[in-house]
Order: structure tokens, then C-alpha cells, then sequence
């Protein structure tokens, strides 16, 4: 190891903890395996660094030296054994190391540690590094890179929980170990969240053992269950019994003891159909395991295999295979089965149970058919259990619906892409074209690349390796062929193993380039070497252009904008060369000199509008930290500045043009506030909305730009590296659809304040605060592109977002941020025959604030199959929602909105009577759906009543617009419940399931049904539609719960203009509280995502309608609970009016009545689905 | 005798060469000759017309050669695709104007078949150009969705089409010219 050269080390001491990947084994175990209190929420759910966490409980892992063990568990140990690990000293060491999450062999390591400290001078510098790191790198890289810097020291035990896995979760992986060998042992770890409820571990003592049996009584275990069950689930009545649906997490948990029965039984009712599974799905990754090479390298790659092949080649050069057949099939075949049961399982464990029973409710008369289906289809996987939607009323899983687990071999899965990060609609890729058309199902991935991690490794090295010809990234699921050269996992090329990557910092042992970070983790970071810069890095550059006409002083934003960035001048992402500027403009535009060494700040009006100059171009743009008190000064001044202005126009076009100028020379981002409609100059433009058309059936026009100015512009600022970030606050059409390709092009974002004004709208203004902040100080990558590359075979069709598409597969992002999402639609040109596996890579290489060139990679690895049940089997109904919708989007701005709503709609037929005719063996009456599938009509059913989809109710053409950008550019966790809210009681909170996150415990009341049947008036229920929350009240609602959270005493009392929860210190306000803000798990994630400050729900006025039913008002509560009630809502609520629609039909077809039935069922509508217009395909 | 038949055959070849010159020269400026009944100026510049047309359907195989070798590139990665779509936008409405021409020209000759065959074409360029996206400035290629991966593939396949439909009717002109030469 010595004579390798590792530049890191000391150099970066200053970074984040990760860094010190490069550096020193020992040290980085405790960075990496450091979690921030943050930590928890931000990667909850990752299957990917789960498992790791879930091992290093495991007992067996100090046994098991190496990180890889899991594997080794499902896989056959004594291969493993074999000459894998030839020296126990470093294994030790090295097991630790990968695991971040892993507590129990934290202390291991540290031991090591010492001893290791001993070594190399280098150790200093990480030990030193790991301990102050801590502490003094939070405040530094507070914006930039808090992420990985928190993460480090702060690791405890504690700390573990939140990461989903609550308490009991975490006991239980203690025994699965035990277990080990059973492969749903395996899987859950890799499954992540979905289980935490804390099913695995009743499950997972008793499954394993009890798998066996269920196994032998298929049939009867599907039915006793049910039936047993049927007394206590089986009371549906929707109104009366929520506690008893609620109930079901109770059950999961360890007390559970007393319905082992159920439990038991609902699991392994659940395996049966599992075990005949992998024959099937076997097949595909069956027949290729035997003799092919391929798969046998890539499973080397990570595997105990690799050992195999190494020592082989060592000591039989060039016969790798020979030697290892036996050793490698065990491990091939053992573990497929496993990864395929542990989708199923996941799934299983925790909706199951609950669905079964409603699901029973019918009768026997109709069970029968179903169940006989059941039992005869046993070979199916829990994803493809035949659901009847026409007789299933509670869909909705309790919990967060968590993304299927890809049936890879359980070492891959286990270093697989997050789901949060990547995911894909399908996690299996059909073999071929004809075989994806036939799905009906669209292809494509969900990417969510710049998400705050809360740990991320983070490599430093002078050599980044990369395939030769087509630049792939080293990564998990590449092969090595011997310990020299590697196969690319997505052109197959045979590359050279450079001498550098021979060496592994982690375990400073030398020769085991398969250990590296590189090669254990699916998403990492480089730190890029000078090749990667065109130019030197750009300084953090930071323009505010204002907007500063009469209308704009009328909203009052002036005043929270200067005093959101005087709080956090000092947070703003950057470092000592980051530089500010400001523009405001009316009808002319003002530039303001910050020059150090002046008095006061200095205006400069530019009238000439028409031939925009920058007067003094130099000082401009300060920096920011010399002329700190200027502009300090200046955000004083500036909203009382204007405000005799009357001046009414706005000649928004000349103003970005100047700021381009302005930042052209550097690049940076551009942040425009804009309250109405340009009307001057360059980019002016004109009204198109007619608002007596606004809830015209027929089809909506103006959703496309009308002019090209924007996009132009846009285009140059791509090129110059200038992202434009669009605020609107306007109370008028201000002509989004126009306005908004200056971000859409540019890789800005886009926000909207409809009528936002600082007395009336306070909703609003709040929630521009919040979001003003998290804007400023969330974290930021400069001069970005984006590279998605995937396998041989695959082509990347379209992408969704905001970017500039560059090349077939590369995208410009002047800047890129934390909440942005990207979809891209994929299409298969070549047959993928004769490979297992296919994988994509996203990678982005960006400049950070702090001037450092990095390049994130993420990787997912996805199994081929080649029948259509398996297809339906992977199916990720919410990636495929997310997809459809960025789809339907730009259906509806090509064609028309009624055509994007009809292919919609056509998506789900399609794809259903697919699975009907295609997977379903047997016939039989109903809506049939495969289980993975049954939220996709409702969630169709959900998109049409979105705002950008809706019609013939009035939808202001700017909301519509906007609703389209946000389905394409948030990610998929945030689209989702723009889609579909998650609704929950409150006013019976229970701590069953809660989670526990910095001492705060966090009730996780059941997701409830959007059903009018759900709601009481004895209750009080919040709907968070990601970034409105409602809080509704009933006029029943308890009295307890009206004082203690709402601080008021009677249901009159509450007061009409309520956005904020007031804080009386009580118990159950307590309870909410927490609530507000982490509904569940998931928005905890998404919590953490955005950082502590944002509330993700903000308050909105009342005028915003909940997205499905028009007749519910809900009452728009910000995040800080304040709920409000008006009054004019309140005799609406109640009145006897309301009731009928409440309860009519109108409401039911959400859930599958009338309206779709029809639709799936009739022969009329058969043709429709035949017609090539209607076909999904032409999207 | 012999310089008799001598004098014969190069009177003979001498008549010849006349013919020969003729044939080359009637077309353009012997409108006379048999058909009278048909006016004599329509025939002449249907020929005309269709050297012209070769003329111009082989700079427009050009185009399209120049076309598909663009989005080969865009394909590809050489280029950037707002640097294509720079240099692709001005060639468009040359390249509809020019078809656009000679349309005129056979609709003036009163060459009813050709004008027919080339209709179709027309009405598609009509069509594409209706239905552009905003664009302030000529031209049909808008940098932000050429790579959308079915405009793209439409896009080359537009240039392979109309390559063919070139080639095909730079013969077709060619034979027309000879036989509206030959039949006249």
C-alpha cells in the first residue's frame, strides 16, 4: 500500500468527513458510518444502504469479517470462506468500514482503528479529520454539503431508528441472523422501509420457520386465514371502524404474540404464492445463470463468487469457471429464488394482511372464484395476486407504499441505487420491444439525482476510472475478470484495472480493487481531477432581479424578499470568491454599483430599454463578502425605495436580457421575481386567458408559449451556464406557460404565489418565506451536466424536467438543486436476449458553491425478463404514475388536454385487460389487477382530477400550467401526493408504529382512503398534498382535541382565518405537532430533504381547492398547523346540502364504482383501446 | 467515280451533322414541326420546365443529403443541437420554395401528371410549416425538442423520403424532358 500514492489524504482534511474515503481506512468508517440526526429522515427507506445496517446487527457479522457477508449468508457460506478472505486481519476492518449504518461494528472498527491509526502518518490525518470534522465542518459546509459533513460524528446508535427500522425492527434483525440462511431473511433488509412497522420480526422469526408449512397448504392457507379473520377485519363499515383498521399496525407489532395466528398466516399466506415463483421468474435468470460467463462475472463482481474467480485465477490462470461451478451455482441459484421472494415479501408483510380481510368481506359465494384463482395461479408472486378491484375497497396500503424490490441476486440488490434516488417503472426490463408494447405499460426511469444524502461516500482520487470506450463509471455491478481487468457492465468492454485502483484506501490492503468504494457503492461522489474542467470552476453567483413596479409594491413581497435574504446573506451556498448582485425593474432598469469602498449603494437607471447596456459592468456583481454591509444596506433601502413608484408597466424581457449580460462572463443563477404580466420590450406579452373559458369542457388552449423570446433566451443562458429561477406572485394571468420557459430551458425552478399579497393572502406570504429560505440556503451545483448511460440495447427516448437536452443522452443543468426531479422514457432497440441484467448510470459532474468540481454517480442494476408476468410483476405503479403524468404533460401541450386525458385513461385500461388476457390464466368476473397494479386506476382516476388535468371546473390557466411544471420537474416522492394526498386522522393519534426522530416520537397514523366513507364529524382529519396541507374538522370533532391542539374550546370558537396551529404545551398537541410535519415516514423523508426549515406543506388560501373532490373543503392549514375553519366553510360542511354529495355517486368512482366500471368492463369501450389513437404507445 | 461516291457520303454525313444540329437546337428555338395544334410556346417551356426542374431537383438532392447528414450528427453527438438547428432553420424555406417554384412552373406548363405527383409533396410542406413551433424566426427545428427521441427518428425519416422522392423524380424529369423533346 505504500507505494501508492493517495493524494487525498491530508489535502483533504478540510472536506467532509466522506472524503476521507481516500484517505484512511479506520477513519472513514466512523464518517461513513456517522449519521447525522438529519441522517435518519433523509434516506430512510434506502434498500440500498439498509442492508448494510441491518447486517452489522446481525451478530454473525463480527463472524463474518467481511462487509459482503450478507450475501454470504444467503449464498453458501463455505464458498464465501473460501479463499475470499484470506487475511482475517483486514476483513475485520473492512467489514465495518462499508457498513455505514452498521452500529455493532462501529466498535469492532474502532479497535481497528487504533491499531490502524499506529500505521501510516496518514491515519493522523483522518483520525484527526473524523473528530473535528465533526463540529467545525457542520457550520462551514452548512448549505453546501451539510449532508455528508453532519453525517459523520454524529452517528449513534440512537440515531438508528429513524432511519425507519424502529427499535423492535432492529431487535428483530438480531435473530434473522440466526436465520440467517432463508432467503426472506435476506431480503428484508433490502426491502428497507415497508417492513419497519416491525413486522419482520414477528414475521421473521416465525416465517422462516413456519415458511415451510404454509408452503406445504397453499390453498388452505390462503382461506383459514380469512376466514378466522374475517369477525374482527371483516367490519369494514367504512365510518364506524377506522380504529379497527387502525388496528392492523398494532398487529405487526411484537405484541402481536397474541395473533400469531393471523400474522403468521397472513405471511405465509403470502409466501406460498412466493415459493412457486422463482420457478417462473427462475426461468429468465435461470437459464442464463448455468455456464454463461457474463453471469457469472457479474456476480463475481461483488459476491463471495469474486473470490472464487480470483484465487482461481491465481492459482489456475484462466480457468475461472471450472473450479467454482459448484460453489457458484449454490450461490446463484439460492440467491435468485431470494431476491425474488423478497419483493413479494416486502410487499406481503405489511399491506397484506390488512387487504386480505377487507378483501374477504364479500362472501364466500364470491371468494371462491377469486380464491380458486388464487390457489391455481400459486405460482405467482405476492405482486401478481390476482385483485378483483370491483370488490376490494381499501386499497390503500396503511403505510407509505414502498417501490418493489428489483428480484436481482440478493448481492447485487443489496448494493443497488436507492428507489428514492433512481427507480424505475419497471424494475424488470422486458427482453425486447414487442414484449414492452404488449405491457402496456410505459418504460423509463425516475431520477432524483441531486438528493440530500445523508451519507454519501465521497472519493478523491487522481484517476477516476472509467470504461475506455463508453465512459462508464467503475461501479458495483461491473465484473472483474481477474484481478487486473474489468468488464463494463453497460458496453462490455474489458478494461485495465489502473494500478492506482489496485490499492484500497478503505482497507489499505493492496490487490482487492473489487473492494474499493467505488465498487460497493451504488451512489458516490468524485471529487474530479482538472481533466473534468473546461475553465476553472465558477464562483458561487448569485442575481436577484426584481421586479419593482406599482403592482409588485402592492403585494407587499419586497419587504419578506429583502428581510428572507438579510437573514440568511451569511447561509448562502458559496465560499470566499461567491458573488451578489441585484437588478430591479418597472419600465426601465435599474442596476446597483455595491462597489466596495462607496459610501452607500448606487442606482443606475437604464431607460433604453430597447438596447440594453450594463453601465459599469465590473461592479455589478460584488463579492459578496467585501461588500457585505452595501448590500446589507441596499436590501435595507429597497423596499421603501420605490415605493412612490406608480409606475405600472414591466419590461421584464429587457431586464433579463441585461442580467444575462451581466452574468454571462461567470454564469451563476438568476433568481426572478415578476408579480404580472411583461407588457414591455423585448418578451412582451399579451393575455390569452379568456376566464370564461376557464371551465370550459372543451379543450384548453394557450398551454404552449406564445412566444419564443423565453426559450431563446433560456437557451443562451444554458449555454452561458446561467439557470433563471422564475418566482410569480402575481393575482392576474401573467402567461406561465410563456414565462416559464425561461427556467424550463435553463434548469431553473419555478414558483407560484397565486394572488399573493402580504395583508390578504398571509397563507401565501408564509409560505414564500419558507420557501424563500429554503431557497437561498439549500445546497447548489454550478455549471452541471447530467449523463444517463445505460446498457447495450437500451435507448433513452425522452427525458422530462427542466434541462437542455444536449445530446441523445446528455443533460445541460447550468445549475442544479436538491429538489429536482427528472424522468426519462427508455426504449429497447436491440433484444436483450442473452443478458441477465441491465444497468443504468446517471452521473453528474457539477462545480459546487465551495469551487470544487464533483461528479455524483448513481447506478441501478435491473434483471431481464421475458414474460409478461414478470413484467407485471415489477411493476412500480407509482414510477409508472409519475412517468404517465410527464407524459400526459407533454401530451397535452402537443396535442390537447382531452387527448393526454384519453391516454391517460387508455394506460390503464391497456395495461389491465394486458394482464387479463396475457398473465391471467384464469377467467374470471370483475376488475381484475394485479396486486402491484391496483392503484394505478386509482391513481389515473387521481391525475385526471389534478389541476393540470382537470376540466370543466374552474382551473385559472396559470394553475394549470404550473401544476404540469411541478409534475414534471418535482420528484417522484412530491408528485405523488400532488397526485394522490395522503390522508389521516388525527384526532385519535395512537404512538402504535410511531417513529421515533430526535426524541420527538412521531405517530404514523394510517393512510387513509380519499373516500367521503372515511371521513366522520366527530373527527379531524389532515390531507397533505405535498405543498398544501388540510386540516379538516368535523363539527363532532372531540373537545379534548379542539382545546389541546387546536387551543380552542368549542367547535364555533375556531377561528376563520386559521394557518398556523397555535402551541398550547399539552400532551396531545405535542402529539400533532410532530404530525404537522411528518405525516409519516415518508414526508418525514421528504422533510429532512428539504431541509429543517421548510415545511413542506404550506398554507394556502382558501380559494385552493383539495384535489378530489370538489365538494370536501377541506380547510387549507399551513404547516405550522393553523387550521382554519371559516365560517363561510362551516355551514357548507354541514348543511344538508352537501350531504347528499357526499355521499353520492360522484365521490365513488374514485374508488373504482360506476364510472370506471364501465369503462374496463364494456365491449363498447374494447375498441377504443384498439384504435391507434387512443394507444398509449402514442404518447 | 470514286471521288463521285466520295462526295456522295460526305454529302450524306454532311446532311447528317444537319439533322444532328437541329435536333439540338428545336427545342428551344424551333417551336415549328408537326404538332401545330398544340400551342407552340406550352410546349417549349414544358421543357423548359423540366430542365429546370432537374436542374433544381438535384439541388435539392443536396438538401436532403445535407439534412440527414445533420440529424446523423445530432445522433450521434458531433454537435450541438442548437449549432444544427442554426444552420438546418435557413435551409428549409429555400427548400420548400424551390419545390414550390417548379410546382408553379408545371402548373404552367399545364403538366397536369407531374404537377400531381409533386402535389402531395407540396401540401406536406404546407402542412410541416403550419404546424411548426413558435419560432420568431424561419426554419422548423426548435433546439429543445429535436432530441426528443421521436422527432428525431421522424426527422430522419423525412430526409430519407424525400431523398428517395428526389432521386425518383430527377429521373422522372428526365425522362419527361426527353419525351416532351422527342414527342414534340
Amino acid at each position: 500500500m505504500t507505494r501508492l500514492k493517495w493524494p487525498g489524504p491530508s489535502q483533504n482534511l478540510q472536506q467532509l468527513p466522506a472524503l476521507s474515503y481516500g484517505m484512511a481506512p479506520h477513519q472513514n468508517y466512523s464518517p461513513l458510518q456517522a449519521k447525522a440526526p438529519l441522517g435518519p429522515g433523509l434516506y430512510p427507506q434506502n434498500s440500498p444502504y439498509h442492508p448494510p445496517s441491518s447486517l452489522p446487527h446481525t451478530p454473525p457479522l463480527s463472524a463474518s469479517p467481511v462487509p459482503q457477508m450478507p450475501s454470504a449468508q444467503s449464498t453458501p457460506p463455505p464458498v464465501a470462506g473460501g479463499g475470499y478472505y484470506n487475511s482475517p486481519l483486514q476483513t475485520p476492518a473492512m467489514g465495518p468500514a462499508w457498513h455505514y449504518n452498521t452500529s455493532a461494528p462501529v466498535t469492532p472498527p474502532h479497535a481497528h482503528a487504533a491499531t490502524n491509526h499506529m500505521a501510516p502518518p496518514r491515519s493522523m490525518a483522518p483520525s484527526t479529520s473524523s473528530p473535528a470534522p465533526g463540529p467545525g465542518l457542520p457550520p462551514s459546509s452548512a448549505h453546501g454539503y451539510s449532508q455528508t459533513g453532519v453525517a459523520p460524528h454524529t452517528y449513534h446508535q440512537p440515531v438508528r431508528p429513524p432511519y425507519g427500522a424502529p427499535p423492535s425492527a432492529a431487535a428483530a434483525s438480531g435473530p434473522r441472523p440466526a436465520m440467517g440462511p432463508p432467503p426472506p431473511i435476506g431480503q428484508p433488509p433490502p426491502m428497507g422501509q415497508p417492513p419497519p412497522m416491525g413486522q419482520p420480526p414477528p414475521m421473521g422469526q416465525p416465517p422462516p420457520m413456519g415458511q415451510p408449512p404454509p408452503m406445504g397448504q397453499p390453498p388452505p392457507m390462503g382461506q383459514p386465514p380469512p376466514m378466522g379473520q374475517p369477525p374482527p377485519m371483516g367490519q369494514p363499515p367504512p365510518m364506524g371502524q377506522p380504529p379497527p383498521m387502525g388496528q392492523p399496525p398494532p398487529m405487526r407489532h411484537p405484541p402481536p404474540m397474541v395473533h400469531p395466528p393471523p400474522t403468521g398466516h397472513s405471511p405465509s399466506g403470502a409466501p406460498p404464492p412466493m415459493r412457486p415463483t422463482p420457478p417462473p421468474s427462475g426461468p429468465p435468470m435461470g437459464n442464463a445463470t448455468p455456464p454463461t460467463p457474463k453471469a457469472d462475472g457479474i456476480m463475481s463482481g461483488n459476491g463471495p463468487q469474486a473470490p472464487n474467480s480470483y484465487n482461481h485465477v491465481e492459482s489456475q490462470p484462466g480457468a475461472p469457471p471450472p473450479p467454482g461451478p459448484p460453489g457458484r451455482h449454490l450461490g446463484h441459484y439460492p440467491s435468485l429464488p431470494p431476491g425474488y421472494q423478497s419483493s413479494p415479501s416486502g410487499h406481503t408483510t405489511q399491506p397484506y394482511p390488512l387487504k386480505q380481510q377487507p378483501y374477504q368481506q364479500p362472501g364466500p359465494a364470491q371468494l371462491s372464484p377469486s380464491l380458486a384463482a388464487l390457489s391455481l395461479q400459486s405460482g405467482t408472486p405476492e405482486a401478481l395476486r390476482v385483485v378483483n378491484l370491483l370488490q376490494e375497497r381499501n386499497l390503500l396500503p396503511a403505510g407509505p407504499i414502498t417501490p418493489p424490490t428489483p428480484c436481482l441476486p440478493q448481492d447485487l440488490q443489496r448494493v443497488n441505487c436507492n428507489p428514492e434516488v433512481f427507480r424505475a417503472t419497471l424494475t424488470s426490463i422486458p427482453q425486447n420491444q414487442s414484449l414492452l408494447n404488449k405491457a402496456k405499460l410505459p418504460l423509463g426511469l425516475l431520477l432524483h439525482p441531486f438528493k440530500d444524502l445523508s451519507q454519501l461516500p465521497v472519493v478523491t482520487s487522481s484517476t477516476i476510472v472509467r470504461c475506455r470506450s463508453c465512459r462508464t463509471y467503475i461501479n458495483p455491478f461491473v465484473s472483474f475478470l481477474d484481478q487486473r481487468r474489468w468488464k463494463c457492465n453497460l458496453c462490455y468492454r474489458v478494461n485495465e484495472v489502473p494500478e492506482e485502483f489496485m490499492y484500497n484506501p478503505v482497507s489499505r490492503a493492496y490487490g482487492e480493487p473489487h473492494k474499493r468504494p467505488e465498487v460497493q457503492n451504488a451512489t458516490i461522489e468524485f471529487i474530479a481531477p482538472s481533466e473534468y474542467m473546461l475553465r476553472p470552476p465558477q464562483p458561487a453567483v448569485y442575481l436577484f432581479v426584481l421586479d419593482v413596479s406599482h403592482n409588485a409594491l402592492e403585494t407587499g413581497y419586497l419587504h419578506v424578499f429583502c428581510q428572507s435574504l438579510l437573514d440568511n446573506l451569511s447561509s448562502l451556498p458559496g465560499d470566499s470568491r461567491t458573488k451578489v448582485g441585484f437588478i430591479t425593474f418597472d419600465s426601465t432598469i435599474h442596476f446597483y454599483n455595491l462597489q466596495e469602498g462607496l459610501s452607500q449603494p448606487q442606482m443606475l437607471i437604464v431607460s433604453d430599454i430597447e438596447d440594453i447596456f450594463l453601465p459599469t459592468p465590473d461592479s455589478l456583481l460584488v463579492n459578496l463578502s467585501e461588500s457585505k454591509e452595501l448590500v446589507q444596506d441596499l436590501l435595507k433601502s429597497l423596499p421603501t425605495m420605490f415605493e412612490k413608484s406608480m409606475e405600472t408597466q414591466s419590461a421584464l424581457g429587457s431586464a433579463l436580457q441585461a442580467a444575462f449580460k451581466l452574468l454571462s462572463p461567470t454564469g451563476g443563477r438568476m433568481s426572478v421575481f415578476q408579480t404580472q404580466l411583461p407588457n414591455l420590450g423585448a418578451g412582451a406579452l399579451q393575455s390569452r386567458e379568456d376566464p370564461n373559458q376557464r371551465a370550459a369542457a372543451k379543450d384548453v388552449q394557450h398551454l404552449s408559449p406564445a412566444t419564443d423570446f423565453y426559450k431563446k433566451l433560456a437557451l443562451d443562458c444554458s449555454g452561458q451556464q446561467v439557470a433563471v429561477d422564475l418566482f410569480l406572485l402575481s393575482a392576474q394571468y401573467c402567461d406561465l406557460a410563456s414565462l416559464g420557459c425561461i427556467s424550463r430551458y435553463s434548469a431553473g425552478s419555478v414558483y407560484y404565489y397565486p394572488s399573493y399579497h402580504q395583508q390578504h393572502s398571509p397563507a401565501q406570504v408564509e409560505r414564500f418565506q419558507k420557501d424563500l429560505k429554503r431557497y437561498l440556503t439549500r445546497k447548489i451545483g454550478f455549471e452541471a451536466v447530467m449523463r444517463i448511460r445505460c446498457t447495450k440495447g437500451l435507448s433513452i427516448h425522452t427525458f422530462h424536467g427542466n434541462f437542455f437536452v444536449r445530446s441523445t443522452d446528455l443533460l445541460s443543468l447550468p445549475n442544479v438543486n436538491p429538489d429536482a426531479g427528472f424522468a426519462v422514457q427508455m426504449s429497447i432497440d436491440e433484444n436483450l436476449d442473452d443478458l441477465q441484467v441491465v444497468s443504468f448510470q446517471a452521473a453528474l459532474l457539477y462545480t459546487s458553491s465551495k469551487g470544487e468540481r464533483r461528479i455524483r454517480v448513481h447506478t441501478l442494476c435491473l434483471p431481464v425478463v421475458n414474460s409478461l408476468a414478470d413484467i407485471f410483476a415489477g411493476a412500480d405503479v407509482q414510477a409508472i404514475t409519475g412517468l404517465l403524468a410527464c407524459m400526459a404533460v407533454d401530451r397535452s401541450v402537443t396535442a390537447s388536454l382531452s387527448d393526454a386525458r384519453d391516454a391517460l385513461t387508455n394506460a390503464a385500461v391497456d395495461s389491465l385487460s394486458c394482464y387479463r388476457q396475457s398473465v391471467l390464466t384464469i377467467q374470471q368476473p370483475g376488475l381484475l389487477s394485479p396486486c402491484c397494479l391496483r392503484l394505478f386506476p386509482l391513481y389515473v382516476l387521481a391525475l385526471h382530477k389534478q389541476k393540470a388535468f382537470r376540466v370543466g371546473t374552474s382551473t385559472r390557466l396559470d394553475d394549470r400550467v404550473f401544476a404540469m411544471c411541478q409534475l414534471k420537474y418535482q420528484p417522484l416522492v412530491y408528485a405523488m401526493l400532488m397526485i394522490h394526498p395522503a390522508l389521516y386522522r388525527l384526532d385519535d393519534l395512537t404512538d402504535q408504529g410511531a417513529l421515533n426522530v430526535n426524541d420527538r416520537t412521531i405517530p404514523q397514523p394510517p393512510v387513509l382512503q380519499l373516500s367521503v366513507e372515511k371521513f366522520s364529524r366527530d373527527g379531524a382529519f389532515l390531507m397533505d398534498a405535498g405543498t398544501v396541507m388540510y386540516l379538516w374538522i368535523g363539527r363532532n370533532c372531540s373537545p379534548a382535541f379542539l382545546s389541546q391542539v387546536l387551543g380552542v374550546t368549542s367547535y364555533a370558537a375556531v377561528p376563520e382565518n386559521m394557518y398556523l396551529l397555535p402551541e398550547p404545551e399539552t400532551v396531545r398537541s405535542n402529539a400533532a405537532r410532530p404530525l404537522r410535519r411528518e405525516p409519516d415516514e415518508d414526508s418525514l423523508s421528504a422533510e429532512h430533504d428539504r431541509g429543517q426549515d421548510r415545511l413542506r406543506p404550506l398554507p394556502l388560501s382558501l380559494k385552493l381547492r383539495p384535489l378530489l373532490s370538489v365538494k370536501l373543503r377541506p380547510f387549507p392549514l399551513s404547516l405550522k398547523p393553523r387550521p382554519l375553519l371559516s365560517v363561510k366553510l362551516r355551514p357548507l360542511f354541514l348543511s344538508v346540502k352537501l350531504r347528499p354529495l357526499f355521499l353520492s355517486v360522484k365521490l365513488r368512482p374514485l374508488f373504482l364504482s360506476m364510472k370506471l366500471r364501465p369503462l374496463l368492463l364494456s365491449m363498447k369501450l374494447r375498441p377504443l383501446f384498439l384504435s391507434m389513437k387512443l394507444r398509449p404507445s402514442c404518447f | 467515280m470514286v471521288w463521285s461516291r466520295m462526295k456522295d457520303i460526305s454529302d450524306k454525313s454532311h446532311i447528317r451533322s444537319r439533322w444532328c444540329i437541329t435536333l439540338r437546337i428545336t427545342p428551344l428555338l424551333k417551336p415549328s414541326s408537326e404538332p401545330h395544334d398544340r400551342g407552340n410556346m406550352a410546349f417549349t417551356f414544358a421543357a423548359f420546365c423540366y430542365m429546370l426542374a432537374l436542374l433544381l431537383t438535384a439541388a435539392l438532392i443536396f438538401f436532403a443529403i445535407w439534412h440527414i447528414i445533420a440529424f446523423d450528427e445530432l445522433k450521434t453527438d458531433y454537435k450541438n443541437p442548437i449549432d444544427q438547428c442554426n444552420t438546418l432553420n435557413p435551409l428549409v424555406l429555400p427548400e420548400y420554395l424551390i419545390h414550390f417554384f417548379f410546382c408553379v412552373m408545371f402548373f404552367c406548363a399545364a403538366e397536369w401528371l407531374t404537377l400531381c405527383l409533386n402535389l402531395p409533396l407540396f401540401a406536406y410542406h404546407v402542412w410541416r410549416y403550419m404546424s411548426r413551433p413558435v419560432m420568431s424566426s424561419p426554419g422548423l427545428y426548435d433546439p429543445t425538442t429535436i432530441m426528443n427521441a421521436d422527432i428525431l427518428a421522424y426527422c430522419q425519416k423525412e430526409g430519407w423520403c424525400k431523398l428517395a422522392f428526389y432521386l425518383l423524380s430527377f429521373f422522372y424529369y428526365l425522362y419527361g424532358m426527353i419525351y416532351v423533346l422527342v414527342s414534340s
